[in-house]
Formats: structure tokens, C-alpha cells, sequence
């Protein structure tokens, strides 16, 4: 950037020469871009190394290997469900439904694993309930269970947005309500407990949920980044009568976006479910509000447009790491949220300003 | 300068040595302008040439780096626009800044409300009143009672001068305000800014073009790359002169017309109609078409003409897709085909390159590289993935061949000049070769140089047997570009010309609605 900058004053002089001498390399391949995005945002690459030591200072114990990979498992349901936000938001859309479609599709995933696949309907409210099939047969068909709910509350959000233009906002605070709702409806009021205990120690414990939201942001990159589909969401974020007048079927285009946005949420929602060790329609109350606060910190404009999978995963981090160290230090939970707020009320701030130099 | 000197008269205005620069580019470099009271002056240069910076520095919208402001001879220190509103200057962008959903008298008194004896309610008829007698002063008429959305750009503008009178502005700088108005409406204008001199107003007029300045302006002053080239009296120069002293170089802005050999009908359109109920934001600029029907040319230009509201942008949108069709047919290559979006009409080999790049034809925050190629990234991808290889190197090829002055194909379109904006969207449209071209008003707002590089590329692109579509209000391009010419008169085709016969008076007569 700044060599392109420093050239433009000599290139005035020349007017008229052809330049294309001037055109500048820049990083081809997946990884480089990444790294280049990473650099970009070396403001909260500083915060987040701030915010590691001085945790480490005032307990001591933050930069262990067991509590680190502990923040990496409470990141992950995050850095998952935002990884889809972003591409909601670089459309100039917002998906306030993610939070709700987790509970949703926590609960019938979970019910999958109790019952056998088709779930048994409505829930069974007893609760010495035995699992049906093993888990090696149900683990499966409950992720197919958990994304496909996902997919469809996706699906439900996009219909209206696309064909009856109903703001995204309004589509997905009717869904942040329905999904939740029916997630009642189907427990009963209670929840899928007693889940086996081979299936939360996979999840609680393992290297999966890091595994799925490292593999999620890896997706959203390179879809960002890479494809027609990616280039086809920043148009539209950044001009949408300009995409619709060069050729992008906006419509289709948006639909994916919240299709893959609800279809994380849902994927996101098994894996919360095996970490807390029950589909609970009270879980992912507010997670919405953490995604979208992952993504801005990452440098993605609400207005649509500008932004990037890399950025909302340091995002994610951070918030990741301020929760975890918090909490390390006793601090309340109350607290922590005041803390939570400023920090995103900063962050965005500071960007403001940087950008108007 | 030494004219000026002579001159009983002081200056209200003047800017002093004035310096401003961005990273990496020197906008302004040590410009002298003075404004005398009750003086047209015009202010003209290239795009880029610092225009708009100066301007913006006058509005309190940005700070200089050096240089002085005196109003009335005392140094002022312009940091807001409030400050330059209470000093008495109002600038009027191309880009009018009112409220859409509000009416004229709220958007006149908008933050300045009359209020009533109650404490903190406006006073609504006084305030339409007060309104009422603004407007009446410019002696245009206005309705200030419903919301300026629904007027006419025409009426918009007026409006905007209405608030710069009714704060008792001294100084009013209007940035291109004949770019969308009608011959009738330029009139209308210029009869206004004679009166607001009469009564002691200084009047900064940018404009493009360059007989606007000749009929309205006292004086001149040009402006080169940041530089001041020049202040002159009007009667002290000429066209000629104004553009040399503009480009640097001899030009004549004579239209380079190469007539190309004319081949198969490309594109027919029979009885199109639509738009009954179409909404725009422009009001009354917007409306339908009615049976509409023509036929172009591979190789041939065919000019469409009209005043603005005509139904001219209706026509192309209806053929792109972009707008859909009640009844008629489109037939390409003498085959009936169905157009219901853009997709359609790319796929089907047809461009357009629309009125406003900003809002319609640029998506601004991209890079240029993703803008060049975004109608057409099929070639560029396999299985949906991008090859950006590719991709830079049809990028590198169009800043080369159309002169595209950047510093970089990474570089953001918001960065470029208004002409090297519309170069980035004709590249797209390059790049899809497109069989048929639509260019709405292809040149308007750029640089005379420009200009003339869009002239030969039509002529180019004729020569390859593209036919071609010119929407355009510039009467000059229409009768120097076209080998056909349609007239537009409300929604419908008035009558068709060939060069030979049209003149700028036959056509102006056509498209008021006469024979």
C-alpha cells in the first residue's frame, strides 16, 4: 500500500505514460493473504498479546497449556456461529437468529443421540431415559440433525429477506424468537439430559470443536477470498445495484449466506450441547451478540462490503481470552460483561479514528 | 491580475497560497483565487486539477496545509461548515444535501427551525411561510409543502439555493449544477444567478462546460494538476484558450468521429413498454415507456436524445433487464429473446454502462482488478475458485490499453478520478465483450481529455462491429458520434434523425414535443 501511495505523485508527472510498470505484486497464495489480513489488523494483535500477559502477570496460571486449550474449546462455539455472521454482515445484512437456531438445533441433535433418528416427538419428559442406539450409529445422523435444522432456519430467514425484502434485522429477530420458542415446545420446558458420557468427553475434551471452527474458518476464508461466491458477497455489500447490474444474482447469492449462516449456527449447537452435557433451549442466549461482536473487533463494517474471516477469528480470540482471564481472576461474571462492552466500544472506536487519518 | 488591481472594487473572497496534500498526491500547490463582490466566477480545470479540494477548503469540509482566507480582507479560520456558514459561504455540491422525506421549507430552516411561544416546537406556518417568501424571491416555482423527494432535480436545486439565500449567503459556490438539468431548467438557472449578482451575491460556478462559462461568467479561473494556471476576464479569452490552459496542450474537443461499416441488425426492440409503476428516487425524473421501437447496427452508433426525464434510461434499463418489461420484444440477432435480469442480458452478449458509475456502475470500495472483472468471472474461475493470476493480468491489460492512470490495479475505484472511474467501467464491459454496448451518458462529468479517449473508443469498438447505444444529454456528442439519431419525448420515440439533417435545434424541438 504504502509503495503504491508513494509511486501515484511520480506517476502525475508522467500523465500520460502507460503504467503499467506500476502495478504492484501482491501475496498470491491463501496463506500470504491471510498472514497480510493478520498484519493488517496488528492493533488487536498487540491488545490480544497485552491482554495474554497481563493475565499471566495477575494469575500466574492463564499461560498453561491446559487453560489455554480450555480458552481455545470456550472460543470455538464463537469463532464457529461467526464465521457465518461475517458473511452476513460483508452483505450489509445481520443474522440475529444464530443464538437461538444453536438452542434449536441443540436440543433435537441431542434428542437424536437419546432416541435414534427419526427423534421421538414431543420429547420424552422422563428422565432416566437410556440412549436407543449406540453412539458410533447416532453421532452421525445428530450432526446431519443439528446442521440441517440450521440449514433450515437458514432457510426460513432468507425467504423473506429475498423475496418479500423484509430487513434482514426484523426476518432474523422473528427467528431469534421462533427458534427458541420450539426449542421449548419440544422439551417440554426441560432439556435432553443424561447424555452419554463418551459423547460430552469427545466434545468437552477433545480436539474437536478446535478442529470444527478451525476448519470453519478456513472454509470462510477461502470462500471469502477465492471464489465468485466470496468476490459475489463483497459486491453486494458494497454496492448491490452495481453486483445486480453486473450479472450477480443477488437473491441467490444472499439466500447461501444465510443458509451457511443458520447451518454453522446449527453445527455449533451439538457441539455446545456436548460441552455443557445437555440440549438446553436456555443455551446460546446472547451468543449472537458475541458473534456480532467478534466480527466487528475483526474490522468488518455493519455497513457491508469490507471484511474478513481473519480478522473476526483474532476477534473471537480476544473475546475468548477476556472472558477466560477474567473469570481466571475471579472477576464476576456481571463485571465481566461491563468489561466485555468497553473493550468492543474501543476497539471500534480506535478503528474509527485510525480510518479518518 | 493587474485588471483585477485596477478595479475600484475589493474582493470578498480571497484564498492565499493555498497548499493541501494527501498521502502521496499534492491536490493544491500554493493557489491564489479571489472572489469580487457580485462577481460570476468561474472555476474550471480537468478532474483532479483541484477543484473540488479548493471548494471543500472554502466549505470548512477539509483543512489546508498553508495558506491564508480573508473575507472582506481580514484573515478568517474556516475549520467547520457552521463557520463557513456564518461567514456567509454556502456551496452547493453536485450531490444536493436534503433530507428526502422532508419538504422545502423543513429542509430551508432545517437546524434553525422558527420556533413558536411554546419552548421547543416549531412554528410550521411561519416557517412555510418564511419559506414561500425565499422561493418567491428566486421567482422559480417550487411547492415547499411536499417532500423534496418528489420534486424535480431542477426544483432540488432550487431549493438548495433557497437555503443558501435565506441564511443571507454572500458567497455561493455551486459544484456542476447544469450537469442534469434541462435546456429550459440551465435557463431558468442562469436568470436566477443574474439576479442573486444584482443583488450583490458572488457566485463560484464549476462547471465542464465550457459555453455555460461564456454566457454567465465574469471571470475565469483555471486550474492544472493543483496549480494555478490562470484568472482571466471572459472577454480576455475563449473557448480555445480555456482549454488549452486546462489540458496543457492544443485540443480541439471536436469530436473524432470515424464512421465504421455498417453489418446485420444486432438489436431490435418492438413496441417495448414498461414502467407503469416504476419508483425513483429523482421524483418526476422517472417514468415509463411507451411502445417503443428500434433497431441498431452492428457498427453503428445510434445517438437516443431527449431531455432528462424522457424515458431514455428507461429504455436501456428495460432492454438490460434491470427494469422488467409489460409488453413488446427484444430480439438479438434477429432472434426473439426473453430478458427478465442483468444475468440475462450479459449472458445474451448486451452492456451497459450506466448514467450514475458511483451509485450504479462501481461497487467503490473494491479494488479496480475486482471491478474490471466482476460482470464476467466465469472465464477467470474453475469450479467457482478465482484465478487471480488471471485476474491481475486482464486488470494489467485494460489499465494499459484505456490509459488508466492508478497507481495500482489494487487500488480502490473511490481513490480514481470521476474519468478514470468511468474507464474501470468500461473496462468491465470491454472484458464481457459485449455484441451490444448501452453507454448512458458516457462522458458525463469527466475531463475534456477523457472525453475524447471515450470518443475513440466507441469508434473502436464500432469498427469491430459492436453496436452501439449513446444516451446522451451533451447535444454536441449526439451529433458528432451518432450515425442514427432517436429523440425521446415522454416515454416515447418524437422521431428519428440522420446526421446530415439533425441540428440542435431540430432535435431540442423534437424532444420538447414539437415536429
Amino acid at each position: 500500500m504504502a509503495r503504491g501511495r508513494a509511486s501515484y505523485s511520480q506517476k502525475r508527472e508522467r500523465a500520460k505514460e502507460p503504467d503499467s510498470a506500476s502495478v504492484s505484486p501482491r501475496p498470491t497464495s491463501g496463506i500470504s493473504r491471510f498472514r497480510t489480513i493478520a498484519l493488517s489488523r496488528l492493533g488487536p494483535v498487540a491488545f490480544l498479546l497485552f491482554l495474554c500477559l497481563f493475565f499471566q502477570y495477575e494469575t500466574g496460571t492463564f499461560l498453561t497449556l491446559r487453560n489455554l486449550s480450555n480458552v481455545l474449546r470456550q472460543t470455538s462455539v464463537n469463532t464457529i456461529i461467526a464465521v457465518g455472521m461475517t458473511m452476513v454482515i460483508i452483505t450489509g445484512g445481520i443474522d440475529l437468529s444464530v443464538g437461538a437456531i444453536l438452542a434449536l438445533a441443540g436440543v433435537l441433535s441431542t434428542a437424536v443421540i437419546m432416541t435414534g433418528f427419526p427423534p421421538a416427538f414431543p420429547f420424552p419428559p422422563d428422565v432416566a431415559i437410556k440412549p436407543q442406539w449406540p453412539l458410533v450409529v447416532s453421532a452421525p445422523f445428530a450432526a446431519g440433525v443439528a446442521a440441517l435444522t440450521g440449514a433450515i432456519c437458514g432457510v426460513h430467514n432468507a425467504i423473506p429477506i429475498v423475496k418479500l425484502r423484509v430487513p434482514p434485522f426484523i426476518a432474523t429477530l422473528a427467528m431469534f424468537s421462533v427458534a427458541r420458542g420450539a426449542a421449548y415446545i419440544y422439551v417440554g420446558g426441560g432439556q435432553v439430559g443424561n447424555l452419554p458420557i463418551a459423547f460430552t468427553r469427545a466434545v468437552g475434551e477433545g480436539a474437536l470443536m478446535p478442529c470444527v471452527a478451525i476448519a470453519s474458518v478456513i472454509l470462510g476464508h477461502v470462500i471469502l477470498t477465492s471464489t465468485r461466491f466470496g468476490r459475489a458477497i463483497y459486491a453486494i455489500g458494497g454496492n448491490e445495484n452495481a453486483a445486480h447490474l453486473s450479472g450477480i444474482d443477488v437473491g441467490r447469492v444472499k439466500f447461501w449466506v444465510y443458509v451457511i449462516s443458520g447451518t454453522l449456527a446449527g453445527i455449533a449447537g451439538l457441539l455446545l450441547a456436548g460441552r455443557i452435557g445437555a440440549g438446553d433451549p436456555k443455551s446460546g442466549m446472547t451468543y449472537e451478540l458475541n458473534a456480532i461482536a467478534a466480527v466487528v473487533l475483526g474490522g468488518t463494517s455493519l455497513m457491508g462490503g469490507v471484511g474478513s474471516v481473519a480478522g473476526t477469528l483474532l476477534g473471537a480470540i480476544v473475546i475468548g481470552c477476556l472472558e477466560a482471564g477474567l473469570s481466571l481472576m475471579g472477576v464476576q461474571w456481571f463485571v465481566q460483561m461491563v468489561v466485555k462492552g468497553y473493550v468492543i466500544l474501543m476497539a471500534v472506536v480506535v478503528d474509527q479514528v485510525k480510518k479518518r487519518r | 491580475m493587474t485588471a483585477v488591481a485596477s478595479t475600484a472594487l475589493k474582493p470578498i473572497l480571497e484564498m492565499r497560497g493555498i497548499t493541501k496534500t494527501y498521502p502521496g498526491v499534492t491536490a493544491l500547490d500554493n493557489v491564489d483565487f479571489a472572489v469580487l463582490p457580485g462577481e460570476v466566477h468561474a472555476l474550471v480545470g480537468e478532474n483532479g486539477a483541484g477543484k473540488s479540494t479548493l471548494m471543500k477548503i472554502l466549505a470548512g469540509a477539509d483543512t489546508k496545509d498553508s495558506g491564508r482566507v480573508l473575507i472582506d480582507g481580514s484573515e478568517v479560520h474556516i475549520d467547520t461548515p457552521q463557520e463557513a456558514m456564518r461567514l456567509g459561504i454556502s456551496i452547493i455540491y453536485q450531490e444536493f444535501n436534503l433530507v428526502p422525506y422532508m419538504n422545502a421549507a423543513e429542509n430551508i430552516f432545517l437546524g434553525r427551525e422558527p420556533m413558536s411561544s411554546i419552548p421547543g416546537v416549531i412554528d410550521f406556518g411561519k416557517m412555510r411561510a418564511e419559506a414561500e417568501r425565499v422561493i418567491s424571491e428566486l421567482g422559480v416555482p417550487v411547492d415547499v409543502r411536499v417532500p423534496v423527494s418528489r420534486l424535480s432535480v431542477a426544483q432540488q436545486q432550487m431549493v438548495e439555493i433557497a437555503k443558501a439565500t435565506s441564511r443571507s449567503a454572500r458567497i455561493i459556490a455551486m459544484d456542476e449544477p447544469s450537469a442534469t438539468l434541462t435546456e429550459h431548467e440551465l435557463a431558468n438557472l442562469f436568470a436566477l444567478i443574474r439576479r442573486l449578482k444584482a443583488d450583490g451575491v458572488s457566485i463560484i460556478y464549476i462547471s465542464h462546460r465550457l459555453e455555460e462559462i461564456f454566457e454567465i461568467a465574469d471571470r475565469v479561473t483555471v486550474l492544472r494538476d493543483g496549480k494555478l494556471v490562470a484568472t482571466k476576464h471572459v472577454w480576455e479569452t475563449d473557448r480555445d484558450d480555456v482549454i488549452r490552459m486546462m489540458v496543457g496542450r492544443e485540443l480541439t474537443e471536436k469530436i473524432p468521429k470515424v464512421p465504421a461499416k455498417l453489418g446485420e441488425v444486432a438489436l431490435e426492440v418492438r413496441g417495448l413498454t414498461s414502467g407503469g409503476s416504476l419508483q425513483g428516487k429523482t421524483g418526476e425524473g422517472r417514468r415509463g415507456i411507451r411502445n417503443v421501437s428500434f433497431a441498431v447496427r452492428r457498427g453503428e452508433v445510434l445517438g437516443i436524445a431527449g431531455l432528462v426525464g424522457a424515458g431514455r434510461t428507461e429504455v436501456a434499463r428495460a432492454i438490460f433487464g434491470a427494469d422488467p418489461i409489460d409488453s413488446g420484444e427484444i430480439l438479438l440477432d434477429g432472434k426473439r429473446v426473453t430478458i427478465r435480469s442483468p444475468k440475462d442480458a450479459i449472458r445474451l452478449g448486451i452492456g451497459l454502462v450506466t448514467e450514475d458509475r458511483k451509485a450504479l456502475g462501481l461497487v467503490l470500495g473494491m479494488a479496480l482488478r475486482e471491478n474490471v472483472t466482476l460482470a464476467k468471472l466465469g472465464p477467470l474461475s474453475r469450479l467457482g475458485f478465482i484465478s487471480r493470476r488471471r485476474e491481475r493480468e486482464v486488470a494489467s491489460r485494460f489499465v494499459e490499453e484505456l490509459m488508466i492512470k492508478t497507481p495500482s490495479i489494487e487500488q480502490a475505484v473511490q481513490n480514481l478520478s470521476g474519468g478514470n472511474q468511468q474507464k474501470v467501467v468500461l473496462a468491465k464491459w470491454l472484458y464481457t465483450q459485449s455484441k451490444v454496448l448501452i453507454f448512458d451518458e458516457p462522458t458525463r462529468g469527466i475531463d475534456v481529455g477523457a472525453k475524447t479517449e471515450i470518443y475513440q473508443l466507441m469508434n473502436r469498438l464500432a469498427q469491430h462491429g459492436v453496436a452501439i447505444i449513446m444516451i446522451s444529454s451533451e447535444l454536441p456528442e449526439i451529433l458528432g458520434m451518432s450515425d442514427r439519431i432517436l429523440v425521446m419525448h415522454e416515454g416515447e420515440i418524437a422521431g428519428e434523425l440522420s446526421p446530415e439533417e439533425a441540428t440542435q435545434e431540430k432535435i431540442m424541438s423534437l424532444a420538447t414535443g414539437g415536429r
